[in-house]
């Protein structure tokens, strides 16, 4: 842990160069003294006793200034999320922050632990008790936010995220990691600010330095016609997708029920898709592997000509039809109970519906009209 | 700061594409010879696209975690990582030669070695022997058994053959193995046939790959005669027309990797210190040298 006698020595010597952090500024003048200001107040000439007996009056601050110049990476991402995490007023920009906490009021929230979601990730930074301002970050699952702690799994090492982010709660593989299909049940009870961001990184790579760039106006989107300009090879085709399918897609794949990044990407600049982006606080900037690799599927399936087809149902049955298609567009079939006959996806009757209207080849019974 | 980022394939539907890009790197995280270690892909995440942006460090060493110069070395993860000015023929290769060029990334203010993929790297060929050690469990085997380096080969790329004979040549020239021969899933000399090749009653067959999948679990075993079916699995060594055959999986799952990925890097001018003393010493002789799991039965 941190020694205070430590902690104003490299202060000190920091004030050299200048310190200005949150609300403490402490200069050293060219004739050796020092000059202290603090919200509440402001002191020149300062000598060396008077200057530690003044920072020993304002434990908080120096503690604080201790744990960020730790943290150290001025302007990088990684100090950014951390300084988020405990609503820390942005270094450059204090309108990034709705409600910025003042190290007084900071301190007094993380002695309760100050909150924050991140996709489904939920963080609470805390103070180590007798650290001097040493933070300690928790990161579980915000589904396991009333849990106790004791009766989550225990994760220490943040490389362990990539393990629980590969397969959902039913054991399946997960391709897209900002997919809302996170598992919980786990913790990460004792995170330094390092390990917090590898942790993340880990669950949802790249989201901060992303959220990070748009935070500072540098988000560089590349929207759907240049990203799918840019392929090669087998994904070559996929400049060929109509418009309105583009807007199809977009609705299939990038809504917060399916990815829980907010696309900023649109057709192209000043071309805007229907659907909406979502909210989550980390944006998407370009359409991802998954969209790119969906899209040459669709790509060739609309190189198709439509047609018109002629087939025998009977009114519930068309509507059986749409139900069948939105229970598995909404990933809601295994929910369907085995006896709920009710439901049009149920597989009874689904069964049912192929028995009475597959032909002999296993496919719907249609005449296609010249 | 210096970064190392491997960059491989991954794959949408095969949750065990990436496991041996995670363990290498974590085996070279282990050595702390790079302050930052990424994992990036075609088909996961964190995307070619994405990963220098997650990078503090301002020098950055990408590997290629690919067994041959060709597509993805040449044009994909160039332009997924916005090299600049990039252009094959800076790599001055004859298909199995590029060592490194020095460039900047379009996105960001970094400096990046991007190298040569780990497959044609002359390290790789301890790796094949480290392999076929690893599956006879006999450090020194050699004397009275063949060796077969198995790759995909594909007309579309001719260098795709020449890293698997160059291996081969090179473990040859090493007069270890009573012999050594290159055989192509897709091209003649053909694996199916693999005992047709081989006059030693003991074959061991490394497949260059960089990792289990479709091609290493299913196909070449079943190609082979080792199994009617690849979900029954297959003992190692089986006996086909009178040979015993030791299928070793695909090499990219040997722990030592992890030094092919820190010879490119030090090619490129990183500094390593003892770290590839340290990962040879890791890696000697086991597999996934990262995640200390026991080798599971082949096809299981």
């Amino acid at each position: 842990m941190a020694d205070p006698t430590t902690d104003l020595e490299s202060l000190l010597a920091a004030a050299d160069e200048g310190v200005a952090l949150d609300g403490l500024l402490v200069e050293r003048t060219d004739d050796g003294t020092y000059v202290l200001e603090t919200p509440e107040s402001r002191e020149a000439g300062l000598e060396g006793e008077e200057i530690e007996r003044a920072l020993e009056s304002i434990p908080s601050l120096v503690s604080n200034w201790r744990y960020w110049d730790a943290i150290g990476g001025e302007g990088t991402a990684r100090r950014a999320f951390l300084r988020w995490c405990e609503r820390a007023p942005p270094t450059e920009d204090r309108t990034l922050e709705d409600e910025p906490l003042e190290v007084p009021e900071r301190y007094d929230a993380l002695e309760d632990g100050i909150v924050r979601e991140w996709g489904q990730l939920r963080i609470t930074g805390e103070l180590v008790d007798g650290g001097e301002g040493e933070r300690r970050y928790e990161l579980r699952h915000v589904d396991d936010a009333d849990r106790a702690r004791e009766e989550l799994e225990r994760q220490e090492n943040p490389r362990d995220a990539r393990e629980l982010s590969t397969y959902d709660g039913d054991g399946r593989y997960r391709p897209l990691k900002t997919a809302p299909t996170l598992r919980s049940g786990w913790v990460f009870p004792e995170l330094s600010g390092r390990e917090l961001v590898d942790a993340v990184e880990f669950f949802y790579p790249a989201t901060i330095a992303n959220w990070h760039r748009e935070r500072r106006g540098e988000l560089d989107v590349d929207h759907w016609l240049e990203t799918a300009e840019r392929q090669t090879g087998i994904y070559d085709v996929i400049d060929e997708l109509p418009r309105e399918a583009v807007d199809w897609m977009a609705e299939a794949c990038c809504v917060d029920s399916q990815c829980l990044r907010r696309r900023e990407w649109e057709y192209e600049e000043g071309d805007e898709l229907e659907p909406e982006g979502g909210d989550g606080p980390f944006p998407c900037r370009e359409p991802c592997s998954l969209v790119v690799a969906a899209a040459r599927k669709w790509a060739i399936l609309e190189s198709e000509a439509e047609r018109t087809y002629e087939l025998e149902f009977t009114t519930s049955e068309l509507n059986q039809l749409a139900e069948l298609i939105d229970a598995v567009a909404d990933g809601r079939t295994d929910e369907i109970r085995e006896a709920d006959v009710n439901d049009g996806a149920n597989r009874y009757r689904a069964r049912y519906l192929r028995a009475k209207r597959f032909d002999g080849d296993g496919g719907l019974e249609a005449t296609k009209r010249e | 700061m210096q970064a190392l980022v491997v960059a491989a394939h991954g794959s949408h539907l095969n949750p065990d594409a990436s496991d041996p890009t995670y363990a290498h790197a974590d085996t070279v995280r282990e050595t702390g010879a790079f302050d930052e270690v990424r994992e990036a892909f075609w088909k996961e995440e964190p995307h070619f696209r994405e990963v220098i942006r997650t990078l503090e460090s301002d020098e950055v060493f990408v590997v290629p975690l690919f067994i041959s110069e060709g597509y993805f070395t040449e044009q994909v993860i160039p332009r997924e990582l916005r090299l600049e000015d990039w252009d094959p023929e800076k790599w001055d290769s004859e298909g199995t030669d590029a060592s490194q060029v020095t460039l900047e990334a379009g996105d960001a203010d970094k400096t990046v070695h991007y190298c040569g993929p780990v497959g044609t790297h002359d390290a790789m060929t301890d790796v094949i022997v480290q392999r076929a050690e690893s599956v006879t469990n006999d450090s020194d085997v050699g004397e009275g058994v063949g060796l077969a380096v198995v790759g995909h080969g594909t007309e579309r790329n001719e260098n795709s053959a020449k890293a698997i004979e160059y291996h081969a040549d090179r473990i040859r020239e090493r007069d270890r193995f009573d012999e050594v021969n290159a055989l192509f899933m897709d091209e003649e000399p053909e694996v199916d046939d693999v005992t047709d090749f081989f006059e030693s009653s003991d074959v061991v067959v490394v497949p260059l790959f960089v990792a289990d999948g479709y091609h290493t679990q299913e196909d070449i075993p079943e190609d082979m005669g080792l199994t009617e079916d690849y979900r029954l699995g297959w003992d190692v060594p089986t006996e086909v027309d009178g040979h015993r055959i030791w299928y070793a999986g695909a090499v990219g799952t040997e722990g030592l990797m992890a030094d092919v990925l820190l010879e490119r890097a030090a090619d490129a001018g990183a500094e390593l210190g003892n770290a590839v003393e340290r990962v040879r010493a890791m890696t000697a002789g086991s597999d996934d040298a990262a995640t200390d799991e026991p080798e599971p039965k082949a096809g299981n």
